[in-house]
């Protein structure tokens, strides 16, 4: 066998072991439907108060991987900021908070000040007495 | 004479002491407290010592922070 023809194969194998997945249907689409924007746009998670987001209902775990993953990466933003500004990572977060509860577009869900879940409607949210 | 009287107030002041210790006693000797489980949750405020100049303050650099975060934000 000459090493043209043992490339050929392997490539053959890669293209086969690429296409089982496919026929049988089991493509990543559902977890990668879950991603940060999808399930924020489907209002399956929702922007807190404290400027990270939560599930709204009954999440599955797929769901709490996101959010929990979002918050994270969050937090991390919002500690370094907070550093340089000289104020605490919590009213950073606040702030943050205030800024993205006003942008949310009509379906996404946002938390009022009394802790309960709101649809964003066309009308501007209901956000707390602090917000600028 | 005013020294006299001045003693006769700090007796006085210890009679009293005394009295409202052994009244005290007295009340919670008998008493079983029983301490319940509010029916309603504890809900802790965290964001109530959050001034709102702060958050004035720190609104201009929040919304550059959503800006230049789109995958978290």
């Amino acid at each position: 066998m000459t090493m043209t023809m043992m490339k050929t194969k392997l490539s053959r194998l890669a293209m086969l072991a690429g296409a089982i997945p496919l026929a049988l249907g089991i493509v990543a689409v559902p977890v990668a439907a879950q991603d940060y924007a999808s399930v924020k746009a489907a209002g399956l998670i929702g922007e807190k108060v404290d400027g990270y987001v939560a599930v709204v209902g009954s999440g599955g775990p797929e769901l709490r991987r996101v959010v929990d993953d979002t918050n994270i990466k969050r937090r991390v933003v919002y500690a370094e900021k907070a550093q340089a500004l000289r104020v605490t990572i919590e009213e950073y977060a606040f702030a943050t908070a205030c800024t993205l509860i006003a942008k949310t577009t009509p379906g996404e869900k946002y938390q009022v000040p009394d802790g309960s879940w709101q649809t964003r409607t066309a009308a501007p949210p209901v956000r707390d007495a602090r917000c600028p | 004479m005013e020294a006299l009287g001045r003693e006769a107030g700090r007796s006085g002041w210890w009679a009293k002491a005394a009295l409202a210790l052994l009244a005290a006693g007295a009340m919670t000797l008998p008493g079983c407290i029983s301490v319940n489980a509010p029916d309603k949750p504890i809900v802790i405020e965290l964001n109530i010592n959050i001034g709102q100049e702060v958050i004035y303050r720190l609104a201009a650099d929040a919304a550059n922070t959503v800006e230049a975060n789109p995958h978290i934000f």
